[in-house]
């Protein structure tokens, strides 16, 4: 039971009762009776309502704001303007890497506007009606200028700039790995190059951002949608010149995050500068509109790739260039290089890369900022290489499964350390593989694809294999020069006089199901049941110091310590009970509530009279223990990669261009599985995402910067029509780098989903010699394609 | 100028109470609701009229309440999310199966996923997996996929061979 004095990597706890079992979720209940609280519920007497005026134009300088007819309306108590913001410095986000320019986000914009849909004022009045009201009437005046739109326009050159600092418009330019490689592609059988691009979306999860402050005179309290309360703390305290013990930031439940809430917003900062400077609560519920324009974006890419194979489809060299569209401003506090940080820094994923050589920039266009949504650029790597797979396979003649079973990583590779410097600990990248194609039927593929070809049917079948880093540490983001390295986190696992648990940890769930994970953990270790472990997260008051939950870190590096802090405490346990049953601490067995000598289950004592002595008795303890039990441990990994392979079949109507999945496959690898049905859930939801950026969802832009896609009629997110039922298949390799040997999952189904829906799709227009290169695939751009292709009469029906 | 302080009595039984609020005219069901009346599961996704997150029952039929003004509910009964469990607070078949088929996540739609369902349940006999697809893509979910949703409405409707004759016509009356 002594894990917690080896390093990473060493004994795991196996006595699992809980661990492993599809139990239902301890949140459940609260949340499916309507007791659910979020920070839109939260209602403070004498609450005054936020609503924010946002720039309508894409770029201008701000002439002037004129507030006297809003503070006319009824009920409008204020109107705030960046002026009587004066005294915050705004955020800035900072990276120490050459090649990266600095750039602050002032709370309100100040003097010019940079995106349609940032903030320019706030109205604060009674009720949220009368505060849009009051929004209504305020004008502000602008003086526009050309926007600058998209990262082709900023590669041509010549466009306005979004930031005096980088006159460029570039607020990135890195190369992470150079490498020679002309003589290597000259001497390979074949170079293949392709453009890849990706869509702009938004995470839209179905809460969107909101906040409520209440100032009691010396100590601010900001309930906010959230997944980084420590973070927004930071931020918070910082923006008002207070110290941090003066700020309590809680996350209540949070209706999703996908990463829109992984970073600091400004609206969620100036209701806390607000709830101070007008000593009055004050509340902010963002609209889906403004969740959609103005919110954190994120995903658009362009990839242009240089790759080098033998006559066998062996890689010898990979090159590229990734461009990320980052939007008007850098977040606070990754910054804007964390999408072209990840994608040059990962892209090889899952295959052996002998040669390779990758740069990363980051453009600043008219357009909402972006933060690291749910994949952050594995979802864009995977799709580039796939397609790059796919198109070398068709060149050189060789089956898709074969050139991926020469390029993938084996297991005798183990632990590999890639041409990108990154160390992959043991994955099932073979035998996932294999596992789908037989699960798809990929043996008789091509019979099933003539047939129904034959009919005039198009159907197409697409798989990939990809790598999903998950627990990143401290050395990862320290070797990125982030300037704030989000790696460890903390738990303390205590026992009440009751017997009953308490963990608190740093990170924070939002749909995860921590209350039931990590009671599983911890159930396990103490030898109680799950339903006497509270789990509480969220609240700065509450919880120690912790990084929050995003980039599939809460089970690997929470659990971690919320695993190794139960292991000490369960130590402690072990001693007082032998103290009590007159028996060595390694003879005891806790277990069922209690702790009994082992092979003599008679000689035992419950928990609860050991925990009762613990605080309440305390001389009966031994003399050389402390009083109370209450243990802490935090962890630190280098990260560890779970894997996967998607595959799917789908089919095209020719007529309308629109893409049905009949099946989807997947085959993934997390090492230990803590919780099967939270597992498949987070599977489900992540490939519904990914399909939703392959087929349906993009933000798309007029060339004055304004957002065409504003309403959920217009940006199209699937609905239980379009998402097919998913077929999930699991292997088990256990982490290394964890202490229950879980590794993380929460974003593998949204990196896999788009490449794999694209390669079906393309698998099913194969043969008209259509590309399909860039998502999301519209059912215009299919339809127009194969109209083309096949002289439909009347192609252009769609438009 | 007309002040926007005129409020209009307004009467209707909630969750089998009768309830009586002063309500401003343009103040939406969903508002009412939470803000009046203090019933937050009702939650506001999109409050125009896609996401299904404020779907709440009203006279047997599941209505978006942010698409319907307070005061055109004057008279009617409305069902929401906090009348659900049973009598002594256990969980009903409907919120039992949405948690044993992990039908939720963040839990945020999943107040009107209930509402959606809890209607169509009481008026399905025997339907089949897709109409049940159909009926939960009324709303919308950005958490689980929609799976855990349709197997746990599912699990009240459909055969167990996943077949089934349908919505039952007379289920209407
Ligand atoms: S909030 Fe009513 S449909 Fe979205
Ligand atoms: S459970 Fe989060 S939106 Fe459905």
């Amino acid at each position: 039971m002594d894990d917690t004095a080896t390093p990473a990597g060493g004994t795991r706890w196996t006595g699992n009762k809980w661990v492993g079992r599809p139990m239902s979720r301890l949140e459940d209940a609260a949340l499916l009776t309507g007791r659910g609280r979020y920070t839109g519920d939260i209602d403070v007497p004498g609450t005054l309502e936020a609503v924010f005026v946002r720039s309508t134009v894409a770029s201008g300088e701000i002439l002037g704001i004129d507030t006297t007819a809003a503070l006319d309306r009824p009920g409008v108590q204020a109107v705030v303007t960046a002026t009587d913001l004066a005294a915050t410095p705004g955020l800035t986000a900072l990276l120490e890497r050459e090649g990266f320019v600095t750039t602050t986000m002032p709370l309100l914009a100040t003097d010019g506007v940079r995106y349609a849909g940032e903030p320019v004022a706030v109205v604060l009045a009674s009720d949220r009606a009368r505060a849009e009201d009051g929004a209504e009437s305020v004008v502000v005046e602008i003086a526009e200028k050309p926007a600058v739109i998209s990262i082709d326009q900023v590669r041509e050159g010549g466009a306005g700039a979004v930031h005096e600092e980088a006159p460029d418009n570039i607020l990135l330019d890195s190369t992470l790995f150079s490498d020679d490689l002309d003589s290597v592609l000259e001497s390979s059988h074949l170079v293949v190059t392709k453009r890849v691009d990706t869509g702009r979306v938004v995470a839209l999860p179905m809460e969107g951002r909101s906040a409520h402050a209440h100032w009691d005179g010396d100590r601010l309290t900001l309930h906010t949608s959230t997944q980084v309360p420590h973070m927004v703390r930071s931020a918070v305290a910082e923006q008002m010149g207070l110290m941090e013990n003066q700020v309590r930031v809680v996350a209540p439940d949070v209706g999703g995050g996908f990463g829109q809430k992984c970073v600091v917003a400004r609206e969620e900062v100036i209701v806390a500068v607000l709830a101070r400077m007008l000593d009055r609560p004050v509340r902010w519920v963002e609209d889906r509109g403004e969740n959609i324009v103005a919110s954190f974006a994120g995903h658009e890419q362009v990839h242009e790739m240089t790759a080098g194979f033998t006559a066998e489809g062996v890689l010898t060299a990979l090159s590229t260039d990734v461009w990320c569209d980052v939007g008007a401003y850098s977040a606070y506090p990754f910054t804007c290089a964390v999408e072209p940080l990840m994608a040059a820094g990962e892209l090889p994923g899952p295959y052996r890369v002998p040669r390779y050589a990758a740069r990363g920039v980051a453009v600043t266009t008219n357009k909402s900022p972006t933060a690291p949504y749910r994949g952050v650029s594995r979802p864009q790597i995977t799709l580039a290489v796939e397609r790059l797979l796919d198109e070398a396979a068709a060149r050189l003649g060789i089956d898709r499964a074969e050139i991926r079973r020469r390029n993938l990583i084996r297991p005798e590779d183990f632990p590999y350390t890639g041409a990108n410097l990154v160390t992959y600990d043991a994955g099932t990248y073979g035998e996932s593989l294999e596992m789908c194609l037989a699960e798809l039927g990929y043996d008789r593929w091509p019979e099933r694809q003539e047939r129904a070809r034959a009919e005039g049917r198009l159907l197409g079948l697409g798989f990939v294999c990809f790598s999903e880093r998950t627990g990143y540490g401290t050395p990862v983001f320290a070797g990125r020069g982030m300037a704030v390295t989000p790696g460890f986190d903390t738990a303390v696992v205590a026992m009440d006089p009751t017997g009953g648990v308490t963990v608190t940890t740093g990170v924070s769930a939002h749909g995860q199901g921590h209350a039931t994970t990590f009671a599983q953990i911890v159930a396990d270790r103490l030898g109680v049941e799950p339903s006497q472990v509270r789990v509480i997260e969220g609240d700065t008051d509450a919880v120690p110091f912790g990084w929050g939950t995003f980039g599939s870190r809460s089970i690997v590096i929470g659990g971690s310590a919320a695993h190794r802090a139960a292991g000490r405490l369960a130590e402690k346990l072990a001693r007082l009970a032998a103290h009590r049953l007159e028996a060595a601490p390694a003879d005891i067995v806790l277990e069922n509530g209690s702790a009994h000598v082992r092979g003599t289950p008679a000689r035992s004592v419950s928990l609860a009279a050991i925990a009762h002595d613990a605080h309440i008795a305390v001389q009966h303890l031994p003399e050389d223990e402390e009083p109370g039990l209450e243990a802490r441990d935090s962890y630190d990994p280098p990260g560890t990669f779970s894997n996967a392979t998607h595959g799917a079949i789908v089919e095209i109507d020719p007529g309308t261009g629109g893409v049905s999945i009949e099946r989807y496959v997947v085959v993934e690898d997390c090492g230990v599985v803590i919780n099967p049905l939270i597992v498949d859930g987070q599977v489900h939801g992540g490939v519904a995402q990914g399909i939703a950026c392959a087929l349906y969802e993009g933000l798309d832009f007029d060339e004055e910067g304004q957002c065409r896609t504003a309403t959920l009629m217009d940006y199209l997110m699937p609905t239980a029509m379009e998402i097919p039922d998913f077929e999930l298949h699991h292997l088990e390799t256990p982490s290394e780098h964890s202490s229950t040997g879980a590794k993380g999952m929460g974003e593998g189904g949204t990196i896999g989903a788009p490449a794999c829906v694209v390669s079906a799709v393309a698998d099913a227009v194969a043969h008209l010699g259509i590309p399909v290169d860039r998502i999301p695939v519209t059912p215009q751009y299919l339809a127009l394609a194969i109209g083309a292709a096949t002289d439909n009469p009347d192609p252009g029906e769609q438009t | 100028m007309r002040t926007d302080s005129e409020t209009l009595n307004v009467e209707f039984t909630v969750n089998g109470e009768a309830r009586r609020v002063s309500i401003p005219p343009r103040r939406t069901l969903a508002d009412v609701l939470r803000e009046d009346l203090g019933l937050t599961g009702t939650h506001l996704g999109c409050e125009h009229g896609v996401c299904g997150a404020c779907t709440v029952i009203v006279d047997g039929e599941p209505v978006r309440a942010c698409l319907m003004f307070g005061v055109q509910a004057a008279g009617c009964e409305i069902e929401t999310v906090e009348g659900l469990a049973l009598p002594d607070g256990s969980l009903n078949d409907l919120q039992r199966s949405f948690s044993e088929h992990h039908g939720l996540q963040c839990g945020f739609c999943t107040p009107g996923m209930l509402m959606l369902g809890t209607a169509y349940v009481r008026r399905a006999v025997a339907a089949d997996r897709e109409s049940v697809r159909e009926v939960v893509s009324s709303n919308l979910c950005r958490c689980t996929g929609y799976q855990g949703i349709v197997d746990a409405v599912c699990e009240l409707v459909c055969h167990p061979d996943g077949t089934g004759a349908g919505e039952d016509p007379a289920g209407d009356s």
